[in-house]
């Protein structure tokens, strides 16, 4: 559905964007992960037709954003980053302007605009003035805008920014929901929002793609994933340790050996051996006759990931 | 047609929901008669002609033109919905137009409130219906030109009064360049030349020759053509600050 080959944009010296390109297929929803100024929003902006790229090409649903933009925006919903809306309008005139905007007509605009309000839950405020709506509202606003031609693709920036966990939560069912039948882009900087709702995600920094995969992948690449805790009861503490060192799958084991146990940490040699150290450990107490307290293996975490990928670039 | 038209629909709601609109057209029309009664001699004159009544409108645009205008883009550019307007499937060309013509028909609205100085006029004497209609059209011409002007520069910043400054300065000189003093302070000082391009290029001279009833298709040329000019500048202002 969407197609992004080779793009960059530069400001002046700045490169914002950096030979970028990625595909997301109908029914995927791609999280974009990125530290504050990596590109995100830019890169948004780039494939709804917003900013012109400085080179690449943006292809939305077969239609190239720079030979035919009418085309490919009809095809596109977008949320840019702050939900702007327009003040002086209420929120049914602003979903009217915006499905006349889209094409539509008569009974298929009321259809329209109907529809947007209800899945957006909009009802209670459909006559009242846009500058008078509490953030929430005005988030939704600006998502009904982006739905309300059902759209193949969505680009949605920050789309939970500044909600409460109820108003996030109501969006993010709906992005999940959504993202059965569309092709989804939407950034933030929630990672957990990023597990909840994404089959996919993708980390960026300094304009450059630094990680690509589901977000259980993109967790185990993080250092401590795999590692395994240990609370082992036994005769001889040192002796345990050196027997968990002895394993074939065991790496560096960290942690303090008692008279009468060991406690600890044990990282695995190879990463990609999913398990397999825990059940040599397990199997280890076993054929000892230890006492296996405590088996607990990391599964990492994406803010760990997110940190060991981005942080070396803002020192 | 129809992407213009919406646009339109929406600037021109945009204009008559705020006091904006009532409040701007309510000071032209003051000003316009004021300034002619008062400061024109209109009645004192003894002649049933609009001249002075369209002088003084040059001078009003230099205000009012940018007092419409400013609106226009820097108001989308600062709550950032020229980003919801410009990912729309319509071209720049469609916003441009619809947001233009919104302007222009508020400014024919305070335009069409001046009417009763024309029952004015036929009640004193008789006056040369030709003469006023091409005193309406230069004065429209004239406050379009002001109006695409202020468009333009509302393009590049997100602060309405920034753009108002920008504009008015730019209408001043304008205006200025044709003032009769000036011109003919250039003309003491043997720049006949000089003078001569600063009065065709100002909107005094053409404001001027068309309330006269000199309806020379140069001035309408001139004022068409720096309105189109400065939508294309709105045009391509739009698109450098994306790039």
């Amino acid at each position: 559905m969407i197609e992004i080959k080779n793009l960059s944009k530069h400001f002046g010296p700045k490169v914002a964007v950096d030979n970028l390109s990625l595909s997301v297929q109908k029914g995927e929803v791609l999280g974009f992960l990125g530290p504050n100024g990596a590109g995100k929003s830019t890169t948004m902006r780039m494939i709804t037709g917003y900013l012109p790229p400085s080179a690449g090409s943006v292809t939305v649903g077969g239609e190239d954003m720079l030979d035919s933009p009418n085309a490919a925006k009809r095809k596109i919903g977008y949320l840019p980053e702050s939900a702007p809306l327009y003040q002086d309008m209420t929120v049914t005139s602003f979903l009217n302007f915006a499905a006349e905007l889209r094409g539509m007509n008569g009974s298929a605009k009321k259809d329209a605009v109907s529809k947007a309000i209800d899945t957006c839950f909009l009802h209670k405020v459909r006559h009242q003035a846009i500058d008078t709506l509490s953030k929430g509202y005005r988030h939704r606003t600006c998502l009904a805008q982006a739905i309300i031609h059902d759209p193949e693709v969505l680009i949605l920036d920050e789309p939970t920014d500044g909600l409460d966990p109820n108003q996030k939560d109501v969006v993010r069912n709906l992005i999940k929901e959504m993202g059965k039948t569309k092709a989804i882009i939407f950034s933030t900087h929630i990672l957990e929002e990023v597990e909840a709702c994404c089959s996919r995600a993708i980390i960026i920094d300094q304009g450059r793609i630094v990680a690509d995969g589901t977000p259980i992948e993109l967790r185990r690449r993080a250092t401590r994933a795999g590692s395994v805790h240990v609370k082992i009861e036994g005769p001889s503490g040192s002796d345990i340790r050196q027997e968990l060192s002895n394993l074939r799958n065991a790496g560096n084991v960290d942690g303090e050996a008692a008279a009468n146990g060991f406690t600890g940490v044990i990282r695995p040699r190879n990463k990609a051996s999913n398990g397999a150290l825990s059940a040599e450990i397990y199997g280890l107490c076993q054929s000892k006759g230890l006492q296996l307290l405590e088996l607990h293996e990391d599964q990492g975490r994406l803010d760990d990931m997110f940190r060991e990928l981005t942080s070396q670039t803002q020192a | 047609m129809r992407n213009v038209w919406i646009v339109f629909k929406r600037e021109l709601i945009a204009y008559f929901t705020t006091p904006l609109a009532y409040v701007l057209i309510f000071i032209f029309t003051l000003l316009s008669l004021g300034l002619t009664f008062y400061f024109g001699g209109f009645i004192e004159q003894g002649d049933a002609s609009l001249s002075s009544f369209f002088s003084f409108h040059g001078w009003i645009y230099i205000i009012f033109g940018p007092a419409i205008g400013m609106r226009l883009w820097s108001e989308e550019n600062r709550t950032g919905t020229t980003e919801l307007l410009l990912t729309m499937p319509i071209s720049p060309w469609n916003a441009i137009a619809g947001k233009f013509l919104a302007a222009a028909v508020t400014l024919a609205v305070a335009l069409l409130f001046t009417v009763g100085i024309v029952f004015t006029v036929y009640s004193l004497g008789q006056p040369d219906g030709a003469t006023i209609w091409s005193g309406y059209i230069g004065s429209y011409l004239v406050g379009l030109a002001s109006i695409a002007l202020t468009c333009a520069f509302s393009a590049v910043t997100r602060n309405p009064i920034t753009c108002l400054l920008i504009s008015v300065t730019l209408c001043l000189i304008l205006v200025l360049i044709g003032f009769a003093p000036i011109i003919d302070f250039l003309r003491g000082a043997h720049m006949n030349t000089l003078a001569d391009i600063c009065n065709s290029m100002s909107f005094t001279w053409h404001l001027g020759e068309l309330a006269r009833g000199n309806m020379r298709i140069q001035s309408l040329v001139y004022l068409i053509t720096l309105a189109g000019f400065c939508l294309f500048l709105t045009s391509v202002f739009i698109r450098s600050k994306r790039s």
